[in-house]
């Protein structure tokens, strides 16, 4: 069993990556594979998971600000110090030949290491894009860079199809085959990929987001059905949380109250 | 193979591992899946009158092998909202005991009694949580407190109350003695042992609260001696708690002279699997030492300092100095 403390690293580069997203480098010795999550301590803050967006060296994570603490993330400037812990969870398979990666918002975020690394290998990726508007689309150019074909879809049509990234999913799935199929965004938007996915023959799989607090497996924070996702997930193939009660309709709080999604 | 069921102040457990109180205890799910996984019974995480987020991270922190350093705050999601996760518990056939705290006797009391109409088999008040101002063992290291929070809760409800202590005092039998005159059914010795850490290149506490609880490993010997402790003093039923990884630590607080034991950290270091491991080994090694039953080990080493001679072979000869 290997529990790694929490190292104290200089944050080294700061990019805002879309006007609602930034992206923090650092060095963390760790190997890490794409899909897992490291726990990321703002001193005199908090402390909140993050998929890692860059799992090599410097590693990465891209945070969308909404909250307080992804606010004070905002403030962070090359030099300042975090404590970084992890990397916890389980990765994406990166050996299917043929993916369809499908992100909405911010979800492109942990997908697109995992894409990165399947092209090195061959894998031919497509991209399905989703954002409200096309100067929040996160990632576009890096999903270009690695060969991917990418199909864009926006709220308000000011970039790609205008209308729903899940729409978009449904139609490059009703046209051609994968083998499989990654998403990440909200959990209502990847319930409609696994809808959209149902008459394929390519597996779904999901990366989940919850509250959590230890990362450990103890505190159940973060459990969803039989799962606690930061032991068992966050990847998730499909069949194991389509029927789950809460998949897209319940999160937990801080409290542990259950609440609408 | 040996009988591993025990009873625990009239409740019926089928094996002496509780899951641990704060450990998978938020939904019901959980709760039942470590009853799936084998353990004797379930505690519920601490439950209050009103949702409670708990602190900000960090909550937790690693110190390895030896345990886990934490001051989650109590967070708990209401006593409103929870009883329908001990539906969900109890829908798997799990034993549920449910743990309570307030912020004085009446509000234990409240809690308590909507707890009890859940249909849980036992109550374990919380009076012992060593991070949390105003509850906890703030008012769990005053006897006095103990016993009027005790005698409160008792009187309105019909299910045994088992009294969590701290370890956090010169003289956890006097905690003890107070519960026991409350009118406890149980004790559970003990809840975790303040403690600290510091991150030296930010000069400040880990965990967001500052002082926090130990658990695991590191603690075994201290719940062992309070277990020890109250048991020469007191005939009331023990639970014991503290660094149970394996079947021999859950014996060594049995001949201490507990009646079961709650499981916590081992279930971070091993996952909820280790209550499958601890029953089939404590049934191996109860048999391999002759124990007919768990119960029948109870106390067993009570009375030894005193059996003389030692067997020869281990007997040391007298040193000259």
């Amino acid at each position: 069993m290997i529990r790694l403390f929490r190292t104290i690293v200089p944050v080294e580069t700061y990019d805002q990556e879309t006007p609602s997203t930034v992206t923090l480098r650092f060095r963390y010795p760790a190997a890490a594979r794409p899909g897992q999550f490291v726990m990321v301590w703002i001193p005199g803050d908090d402390e909140i998971p993050m998929s890692l967006s860059y799992t090599g060296n410097p590693k990465g994570i891209t945070v969308k600000v909404m909250g307080p603490t992804s606010r004070a993330i905002q403030h962070l400037r090359p030099g300042d110090r975090i404590g970084i812990r992890g990397p916890y969870g389980n990765a994406f398979d990166t050996s299917p030949k043929k993916i369809l990666v499908v992100g909405g918002g911010s979800g492109a975020a942990v997908l697109a290491p995992a894409a990165e690394i399947a092209a090195a290998q061959g894998s031919r990726i497509t991209v399905a894009l989703g954002a409200t508007v096309a100067p929040e689309l996160l990632f576009e150019e890096r999903f270009q860079r690695m060969g991917a074909r990418v199909a864009i879809a926006t709220d308000d049509g000011s970039k790609g199809s205008k209308g729903y990234v899940t729409e978009v999913a449904a139609e490059l799935l009703r046209a051609e085959s994968f083998d499989a199929v990654w998403t990440c965004g909200p959990e209502v938007m990847m319930r409609k990929v696994i809808d959209a996915a149902a008459g394929s023959r390519a597996p779904v799989v999901c990366s989940l987001e919850r509250v959590m607090k230890c990362a450990l497996g103890l505190c159940d924070a973060c459990a969803i059905g039989p799962y606690h996702v930061c032991v068992d997930g966050p990847v998730f193939p499909a069949e194991r949380i389509a029927g789950l009660r809460d998949f897209g309709r319940f999160k937990r709080e801080s409290s542990g109250r259950l609440v609408p999604a | 193979m040996a009988d591993l069921s025990v009873d625990l102040a009239g409740v019926r457990l089928r094996n002496p591992f509780l899951l641990a109180s704060g450990i998978w205890g938020e939904s019901g799910d959980s709760l039942g899946g470590a009853w799936k996984a084998g353990a004797g019974g379930v505690i519920t995480k601490s439950i209050g009158r009103l949702p409670r987020p708990g602190y900000p991270n960090p909550t937790i922190e690693s110190l390895e092998r030896w345990g886990f350093l934490n001051a989650m705050g109590l967070p708990n999601p209401g006593i409103e909202e929870y009883p329908k996760e001990i539906e969900t518990a109890r829908a798997t056939g799990a034993t549920v005991i449910g743990s309570v705290f307030g912020a004085d006797a009446a509000e234990f009391v409240d809690v308590a009694e909507r707890m009890e109409r859940t249909g849980v088999v036992a109550l374990e008040l919380n009076l012992s949580c060593p991070h949390t101002e105003g509850l906890g063992s703030e008012i769990g290291q005053d006897p006095a407190e103990v016993e009027a929070i005790t005698r409160a809760v008792r009187e309105r409800v019909r299910v045994p109350v088992i009294v969590k202590i701290t370890p956090n005092t010169a003289d956890p039998v006097g905690l003890a003695r107070a519960a026991e005159r409350g009118g406890a059914a149980a004790i559970s010795a003990i809840n975790t042992v303040r403690a600290l850490a510091i991150d030296v290149h930010l000069r400040r506490p880990t965990l967001s609260h500052g002082l926090g609880g130990l658990s695991g490993p590191a603690i075994k010997p201290i719940g062992l001696a309070c277990v020890w402790q109250i048991r020469e003093a007191l005939t009331i039923p023990i639970v014991g708690v503290g660094g149970v990884m394996t079947a021999e630590d859950a014996l060594e607080y049995v001949m201490a002279g507990a009646c079961a034991v709650e499981v916590g950290t081992a279930v971070a270091f091993e996952g909820i699997g280790v209550f499958g491991r601890l029953v089939e080994s404590l049934g191996r090694l109860l048999d391999e030492l002759g124990f007919e039953s768990v119960r029948s080990a109870q106390g067993a080493a009570h009375g030894s300092e005193a059996r003389a001679p030692m067997p020869a072979r281990r007997r040391r000869p007298p040193r000259s100095r």
